[in-house]
C-alpha cells in the first residue's frame, strides 16, 4: 500500500491507488490510514496545482505579447461575401436509427456512414444507391472512415475497437467475414482516420487516449496521452512533412501531437465545454473546433493562440461537427438544434443558416473536391448540400 | 456530448436559461399582459407572436430562425402554452404563453448526484469551517457558480441533514461521516493528470511564436477562392446541382489534357504539384530532362516506407539503399554528408522513420531548386496554355426534366479489375 508522493508521478496514479484501497475499507467504521493518504494526496495535488496554474498564466502572458492584431481587423480589406444559396441536393435514406458519423471516399462521390443500430453503409451519394452494408456486433458505431484507396472502410464504437472491412464486390459475400480487428481501447471509440495510406489508422477513444495502429498486424505503433477525459475527435494535418494531428476532448482541450514521438507539442484550452469536432484549415497553419459551448473557434498554430470565435447569442445549442470549404474561407458547423450555420472565417460573421434536418446534425464533412458537403443526422438520414 | 455518457446538465439548457432570464428582464424583456383564455383572464402572459418578435429584434435574426429558437424554449419547458397545454409548439399568432417557474427548470432537476455532492460539501463546510480540501474547495465554487439559483435549497438541505444527524449516536455519526467521505472520494470527478500538462506547458513556453499580424496576413483563402466550388461555382457545372458528371470526368486523375484551374494550382505550392498525379508525372518528365529524376523517385520510395505495411519496411529500406544510397548506386542521390552518415547508421536498425531526414533534405532541395525552375520552364508554360477552360453549361430549358444520374465504377471494382488483368495494368 505504498503511496508515491514524488512529484514526477501523476496525481491520477495516486488517486487510483487510493480508490482501490478505499473500496476495501468502505465497510469499516474508522479509516485512519485513509486519512493519512488523503492528506498526502492533497499535498501533492496542491503543489502540482499551483505549479500548473503559474505556468499556465506565464504561457498566456507570452502568447499575448505577440498578439498585435485581431483577425477581423486584418480581414477588413477583404471583400465581403454575398448571399449564399445552398440546398439539399440528395437525401440518403436507409439507416434505421441515428446517423452518427460519415466520411467521403477520395473518388468525390462515395461515402460511408454509421449509425446507432450498428449498421455501416457505403453509398454512391451521387445516385443515392447503397453499394455495401455491414452490421456491426455492437450498437452506437460512433466512428467510421473510408480508406484512401477506396477499397476498405474502418469503423467502431461501443465495442472499444476499430475494425477494417475490405469492400468486396461479390454480392453474396458477407463483408463481416473478412473483418480485421485493428485497434483496441479500454473505452468507446470516438473517431478514426486512415493516415496517407490504407496501412495505418489513427484512433481516439473515451479512455482519454489517441493511438496509431498498423492495420496489417494490429500492432500499436504509438499512443498519445495527455487528455484528462474522453477524446472525442481528431484530424490529421495537411502538411508537407505530414507528422502531426490535432485532437479535442471532454476536458475542453485541443491538443496538437507529434505522431513520431507521441508528444503533445501544443495545447489550447479556451472552450467552455466538450470539444466535439476539430478540423485543420486547408493550409495546415490553423485549425477550427466546435464545442458544446455553442461556439466554433479558430486557433493559429504559428501564433500559438485562439484567433477567432464564431458565435451568436441566438445560437444556444452545441456544435457537433465542423469543416472548411476548399479555400478555407467558409466554415460549416452542424449543430444540435438541427441546423447548419455557415461562417465567414475571416470576418467572423455568420453568412447563412440552413434548415432541413429533423433532428440534431451529428456529423458534417466537405467533399474532397469541395463541390458539396454532407451531413448526417439523428433523423436517420444523410443530406448532400451544394 | 452523448446523453448516455454525459455528466452534467446539458450545456444548452444553461444558455437557454440565459435567454429566458433576458426575456424577463424588467427593462429590456418582454412586455407581458393579461391574456384571455376563453372566459378566464390569465395575468403575466404573452402571445406567440410577441415571443417571435422579441427574439427577432434582440438577436437580429429572421422570422424562420426565431420560430426555430422559440420552438425549443417551449419544447424544453421554459415557456408553456395556455391553450392546448400538451402540445408543446410555438405558434406565431395570438396563442397565449407563460414562463415556467425556475423551480421546474431542467438544470435544477439534474443531475441528482451533483446536487447531492453540493449538499455534502455544504454540510462539511458548515460543520467544520474552512476544512474543505483543496479539490473540494474548487468543486464547491464551481458548483456554486453552476447551480447558483438552487443554492438556497442546497444550504437548506445541508442544515436539515446536519440537524438530523446530531440526534444520532456519536459512533454512528462518525461511521456515516467516514462512509460519506469515502463515497465522494471515489465518486467525485477525476483529477486531471497534471504532470504531463506541466511538461507540455514548460515546452510551450520555450516555443517560437509568430506575431499575429504576420500569421493572419496569409492570403490562402484569396488564392484558392476561384478554386472553391461552393464559393465560385465550378465549370462546366457542379455535378450535385446539374446531375452532369462532366466536371469529374475532366478532372480525373490522369487525363490527356487537364483543366486550366488544375494546372494553375500546381504553381501554388510544391505540395500541390506533388499531390496531383498528373502534376507529379509532368514534374518527373521535367526532372528527367534535367537528369535529376532520381530525387523524385527517392522521395516516392521514402513515402512508401512511411505509409506502407510494417512488415515490408526492412526490404524497402534495403531497396532504397541499393538504388539510391550505396556508393556507385544506379540512381545515387546527393545528400549532405552529415545526413548521409546519420541515415546509413540508422539503416542498420531499420524502422519506419529511418529515411525521414534524407527524405526531407531531398524534398526541400527539389522545392527550392527544381520546382521554381519547372514553373518557369517551357514544359509547364505549354501545359498551361493548352489546358482546357470548360464552357459553363447553360441551365436546361426545361428545369424540371432531371438528367439521368449515371453510376460510376467503384474504386474497389477498379482495384479488382487491375488485379485480374495482371501486372501490365497501369495504376496511378
Amino acid at each position: 500500500m505504498v503511496v508515491c508522493c514524488c512529484l514526477g508521478r501523476t496525481a491520477t496514479w495516486v488517486s487510483y491507488q487510493l480508490k482501490i484501497h478505499a473500496q476495501k475499507y468502505m465497510r469499516s467504521p474508522l479509516i485512519p490510514e485513509m486519512a493519512t493518504q488523503e492528506v498526502q494526496l492533497n499535498e501533492t495535488l496542491a503543489h502540482l496545482k499551483s505549479e500548473s496554474e503559474s505556468l499556465k498564466s506565464k504561457l498566456e502572458e507570452e502568447r499575448a505579447k505577440l498578439h498585435d492584431v485581431e483577425l477581423h481587423q486584418v480581414a477588413e480589406k477583404v471583400e465581403g461575401l454575398g448571399q449564399f444559396v445552398m440546398k439539399t441536393r440528395r437525401t440518403l435514406k436507409g439507416h434505421g436509427n441515428k446517423v452518427l458519423c460519415m466520411d467521403w471516399c477520395k473518388d468525390k462521390r462515395r461515402i460511408v456512414s454509421s449509425s446507432q443500430d450498428g449498421k455501416v453503409i457505403v453509398w454512391d451519394a451521387f445516385t443515392t444507391n447503397k453499394e455495401h452494408a455491414v452490421t456491426m456486433p455492437c450498437t452506437w458505431v460512433m466512428a467510421c472512415a473510408y480508406a484512401p484507396s477506396g477499397c476498405a472502410v474502418a469503423c467502431g464504437g461501443l465495442d472499444n475497437k476499430c475494425s477494417v472491412y475490405p469492400l468486396s464486390l461479390d454480392k453474396n459475400e458477407n463483408l463481416a467475414a473478412k473483418k480485421k480487428s485493428v485497434a483496441m481501447h479500454t473505452n468507446y471509440l470516438s473517431a478514426c482516420s486512415f493516415t496517407n495510406s490504407d496501412m495505418q489508422i489513427l484512433t481516439s477513444s473515451g479512455d482519454g487516449t489517441c493511438a496509431l495502429w498498423d492495420v496489417e498486424s494490429g500492432q500499436l505503433l504509438q499512443s498519445f496521452h495527455g487528455h484528462a477525459a474522453d477524446v472525442l475527435c481528431l484530424d490529421l494535418a495537411p502538411s508537407e512533412t505530414g507528422n502531426t494531428f490535432v485532437s479535442g476532448g471532454c476536458d475542453k482541450k485541443a491538443n496538437v501531437w507529434d505522431m513520431r514521438s507521441g508528444q503533445c507539442i501544443q495545447s489550447f484550452e479556451t472552450h467552455e465545454s466538450d470539444i466535439n469536432s476539430v478540423r485543420y484549415y486547408p493550409s495546415g497553419d490553423a485549425f477550427a473546433s466546435g464545442s458544446d459551448d455553442a461556439t466554433c473557434r479558430l486557433y493559429d498554430l504559428r501564433a500559438d493562440r485562439e484567433v477567432a470565435i464564431y458565435s451568436k447569442e441566438s445560437i444556444i445549442f452545441g456544435v457537433s461537427s465542423v469543416d472548411f470549404s476548399l479555400s478555407g474561407r467558409l466554415l460549416f458547423g452542424g449543430y444540435n438544434d438541427y441546423t447548419i450555420n455557415v461562417w465567414d472565417v475571416l470576418k467572423g460573421t455568420r453568412v447563412s443558416i440552413l434548415f432541413g434536418h429533423e433532428n440534431r446534425v451529428s456529423t458534417l464533412r466537405v467533399s474532397p473536391d469541395g463541390t458539396a458537403f454532407s451531413t448526417g443526422s439523428w433523423d436517420h438520414t444523410l443530406r448532400i448540400w451544394a | 456530448m452523448y446523453p448516455l455518457l454525459s455528466s452534467g446538465p446539458a450545456t444548452e439548457t444553461l444558455r437557454m436559461e440565459k435567454v429566458i432570464v433576458a426575456m424577463q428582464d424588467p427593462d429590456m424583456g418582454m412586455k407581458m399582459r393579461n391574456q384571455r383564455l376563453l372566459i378566464t383572464v390569465i395575468p403575466h402572459a404573452m402571445t406567440g407572436k410577441d415571443i417571435i418578435d422579441w427574439l427577432m429584434q434582440n438577436y437580429n435574426i429572421n422570422e424562420e430562425e426565431s420560430l426555430h429558437l422559440g420552438g425549443f424554449l417551449v419544447q424544453y419547458g421554459y415557456i408553456y402554452p395556455l391553450k392546448e397545454p400538451r402540445c408543446l409548439v410555438l405558434r406565431p399568432d395570438e396563442s397565449p404563453y407563460r414562463f415556467q417557474t425556475p423551480y421546474f427548470w431542467t438544470s435544477t432537476r439534474w443531475p441528482v448526484s451533483e446536487l447531492d455532492y453540493a449538499i455534502f460539501l455544504a454540510k462539511k463546510n458548515i460543520r467544520k469551517q474552512g476544512e474543505l480540501m483543496e479539490y473540494e474547495k474548487e468543486r464547491y465554487s464551481v458548483l456554486h457558480k453552476r447551480i447558483n439559483h438552487t443554492w438556497d435549497f442546497v444550504v437548506m438541505q445541508a442544515r436539515e441533514q446536519l440537524r438530523a444527524s446530531k440526534q444520532r449516536r456519536k459512533a454512528d455519526r462518525i461511521v456515516t461521516e467516514c462512509q460519506e467521505q469515502a463515497y465522494w472520494l471515489i465518486n467525485r470527478p477525476p483529477v486531471c493528470p497534471l504532470s504531463p500538462f506541466i511538461e507540455t506547458c514548460r515546452r510551450a513556453l520555450g516555443r517560437n511564436r509568430v506575431k499575429s499580424s504576420i500569421c493572419l496576413e496569409g492570403s490562402y483563402s484569396e488564392q484558392y477562392q476561384n478554386h472553391d466550388p461552393i464559393m465560385q461555382g465550378c465549370l462546366p457545372s457542379n455535378p450535385w446541382i446539374s446531375d452532369d458528371t462532366a466536371h469529374w470526368t475532366m478532372n480525373a486523375a490522369l487525363v490527356p489534357i487537364p483543366t486550366r484551374l488544375r494546372v494553375e494550382r500546381w504553381s501554388f505550392s510544391f505540395m500541390e504539384l506533388l499531390s496531383d498525379a498528373m502534376g507529379r508525372q509532368e514534374f518527373m518528365m521535367y526532372l528527367e530532362k534535367e537528369f535529376s529524376a532520381e530525387n523524385l523517385c527517392f522521395w516516392q520510395a521514402c513515402e512508401e516506407i512511411r505509409h506502407g505495411e510494417s512488415s515490408k519496411i526492412v526490404e524497402k529500406v534495403e531497396e532504397i539503399y541499393k538504388n539510391f544510397l550505396a556508393p556507385g548506386a544506379a540512381r545515387w542521390v546527393n545528400i549532405d554528408s552529415k545526413t548521409m552518415d546519420k541515415t546509413l547508421e540508422g539503416i542498420k536498425h531499420p524502422h519506419r522513420f529511418v529515411m525521414d531526414d534524407a527524405q526531407m533534405h531531398i524534398y526541400f532541395l527539389m522545392k527550392k531548386d527544381s520546382y521554381p525552375r519547372y514553373l518557369k520552364s517551357d514544359l509547364y508554360k505549354s501545359m498551361l496554355s493548352k489546358a482546357i477552360v470548360p464552357q459553363e453549361t447553360k441551365k436546361s430549358v426545361f428545369p424540371f426534366v432531371r438528367r439521368q444520374r449515371h453510376s460510376s465504377p467503384s474504386p474497389a471494382q477498379a482495384a479488382e479489375d487491375s488485379r485480374s488483368k495482371g501486372p501490365q495494368a497501369g495504376s496511378d
